[in-house]
């Protein structure tokens, strides 16, 4: 091996021609790709923290005169200059949390027809995509859709239900709003869905079909399968969809401010109009002044850092259960 | 009943030891069979070394077809399975040899267009009749596969795993320790119980899937092709292991490997595919089914011989 490279280094370096060369623009194609990719890489970088420091830098004179008000204070009159968001973020939390409670077993039971069931293929087809279209529609289509459909036939006897017969419970308290926490809530779960059924599709699809056997030949029922197997095999990839399916329920702007009331307050009643933080920025972005607009750019750092601390969380708990 | 089996086997008579062997079936000991019957059989040396034709056999398969979808996949199988032996079923590759072994714990019916015709018969009772439900068939007949395939869960709850789904109340630990002792992995795992079964070495792992059938209490074991995915050395280890099991389990190996169902197998069946030759179908059936030692040497089908002798397949 060393006496042939010793060879051929030789021919080169005595000059015999450029026989082993590449000639014209593919000699250079490799190092200009290169040059290109990580152009690119380094680009999504600087468009990163340029976002991140002129941002934080319109807001900043707000966060220093509000200070942790800001994120505690519950009254935001922008005509008295009094900027608390939290009516905002809690608005924003709870919504996102009633989109999961609702969304994620009914994602689970979609993935687990389309994947564990002996489904026709004649339907397991189209389910499959109509799932994957609902994730498709643009979310001003859900917003309308839910406010001219879903918030007379379904919200609000909803909303009058659960405050009528659970109303004892200060989270039912009345009187009760289609125009909600509740109503944003459901609409969310309805876009977040597609998203994470699709994904625990994915992630079922990947269990070996030699696991599901080994289970059904220990006289395990399709639901005791599922659990130990299923289950315990996707955990990660579980969490990951639902971390996906959050992110956008923390982010949606135009079909929450639809749908969730406009009222810029703290209610215990998840059945009484609220506000949340995309949804107001949305909202007051066009007619806002001065101050108002860097208290609104606040709430978009505040809610960019929730984001990116729930994505840690996430990536966390992934690479936790991964290593179990 | 298991437990008595040891003390008796070390009786020396051919009568007390064929009586021993009888014992370890739990329900037909008492039940069905009364030893005296089976005293008459035990005395001959052949009846000793290829199972006593008295004793009832565990499965009693009668007129088997199975379909999947419309195509034929098993025509007409007829054959039973005896207590306390293993009984191999050879054959070339696509003649059947899965589907039939997974016929004796319903497993095909797992593949969407499997169907089955006619009875297979477990202690005379067809599993396959209506109102048998799967999950009890497969809760009394064990299973290993071809590839290892342990749970991603630690080796103890690996051993568990059946004995919890169906409500074990008894000791957890004991039961595993049991079971573990029982497939001659214990020494080897005893400090690790906690560690993850993936972890393990590929003939441990089948091990560890035949200690995770053993724990349910089958008293049939299904083993389709259990070492062709292992080397040599754990290949013996798994032979040895069922020679020693087949003290209490009745044994069914499906096997490639002809040299292997000569040698640890104590019945054989050779599947053989029949093909159609207008419509190019092609389907199993039974060609051939005896004592492991008859069909080697003195085969009574031609193509079992050409088999046999490795002139095809």
């Amino acid at each position: 091996m060393s006496s042939v490279s010793g060879e051929v280094a030789a021919g080169a370096s005595a000059g015999t021609g450029r026989k082993w060369q590449r000639r014209g623009l593919s000699r250079r194609a490799d190092p200009l790709f290169l040059l290109l990719a990580a152009l690119s890489g380094v680009l999504i970088l600087l468009v990163l923290a340029y976002m991140v420091i002129s941002t934080t830098g319109t807001a900043l004179p707000v966060f220093t005169k509000e200070g942790i008000t800001f994120l505690t204070g519950k009254e935001w009159s922008p005509s008295a200059g009094k900027f608390g968001a939290l009516p905002f973020i809690y608005g924003t939390v709870v919504t996102s949390v009633i989109a999961l409670v609702i969304a994620v077993p009914l994602s689970l039971a979609v993935a687990l027809f389309l994947t564990e069931y002996p489904v026709p293929r004649r339907l397991r087809g189209p389910i499959t995509y109509a799932v994957d279209l609902l994730a498709a529609v643009p979310s001003v289509i859900y917003g309308l859709w839910g406010v001219f459909v879903l918030l007379p036939l379904f919200l609000q006897p909803a909303a009058d239900f659960l405050n009528k017969y659970l109303g004892f419970i200060p989270i039912f308290a009345g009187p009760p709003s289609g125009l909600s926490y509740f109503g944003a809530g459901v609409i969310l779960a309805i876009m977040v869905t597609p998203i994470i059924s699709s994904m625990c599709r994915e992630v079922f699809a990947t269990v070996p079909d030699s696991d599901r056997q080994a289970a059904y030949a220990l006289g395990a029922t399709r639901w005791e399968m599922i659990r130990e197997v299923v289950f315990s095999h996707s955990r990660s990839g579980i969490i990951g969809a639902v971390m996906l399916g959050l992110g956008r329920a923390l982010g949606e702007t135009i079909a929450v401010a639809l749908l969730i009331g406009s009222r810029p307050v703290v209610d215990a009643s998840v059945l009484r109009p609220g506000y949340s933080m995309a949804a107001v920025i949305a909202n007051q972005f066009q007619e806002a002044t001065g101050d108002h607009i860097r208290a609104l750019v606040a709430i978009g750092v505040v809610l960019f850092a929730i984001t990116i601390v729930i994505n840690m969380a996430a990536r966390a708990m992934v690479w936790r259960f991964s290593r179990l | 009943m298991k437990e008595q089996a040891p003390d008796t086997q070390a009786m020396n008579s051919p009568v007390a030891s064929s009586e021993a062997t009888s014992g370890g079936t739990r329900v037909y000991a008492q039940e069905v069979a009364p030893p005296v019957t089976l005293s008459v059989a035990g005395v001959s040396e052949e009846g000793r070394a290829t199972g006593s034709p008295a004793e009832p056999p565990v499965f009693s398969v009668r007129n088997l077809s199975v379909y999947y979808g419309k195509n034929l996949a098993l025509k007409d199988v007829n054959m039973d399975i005896r207590p306390r032996r293993i009984t191999a079923i050879i054959g070339p590759s696509g003649c059947g040899k899965s589907t039939l072994i997974r016929c004796f714990n319903r497993m095909n019916e797992l593949i969407p267009g499997a169907r089955v015709e006619g009875e297979v018969l477990y202690h005379g009772e067809n599993i396959y009749a209506p109102g048998v439900d799967p999950v009890v068939v497969r809760r009394h007949i064990g299973m290993v596969f071809q590839r290892p395939n342990p749970f991603p869960k630690s080796i103890y709850e690996n051993v568990a795993f059946g004995a919890r789904i169906n409500g074990y109340k008894g000791d957890m630990d004991e039961l595993v320790e049991r079971s573990l002792r029982r497939a001659a992995l214990w020494d080897e795992v005893k400090n690790q119980l906690k560690k993850s079964a993936l972890d393990l070495s590929g003939g441990q792992q089948q091990r560890l899937c035949i200690a995770r059938a053993i724990a349910v209490e089958p008293d049939v074991i299904l083993m389709d092709e259990p070492a062709s995915a292992l080397d040599p050395i754990a290949t013996t280890r798994i032979e040895d292991l069922m020679q020693e099991l087949k003290q209490d389990y009745s044994i069914v190996i499906v096997t490639h490997n002809m040299q292997q169902a000569a040698r640890v197998s104590d019945e054989t069946a050779f599947l053989y595919t029949e093909v159609d030759e207008a419509t190019s179908a092609r389907w199993g059936i039974l060609v051939e089914f005896g004592p492991t030692s008859r069909i080697f040497t003195k085969p009574l089908d031609k193509r079992t011989e050409d088999y046999v002798s490795g002139r095809f397949g």
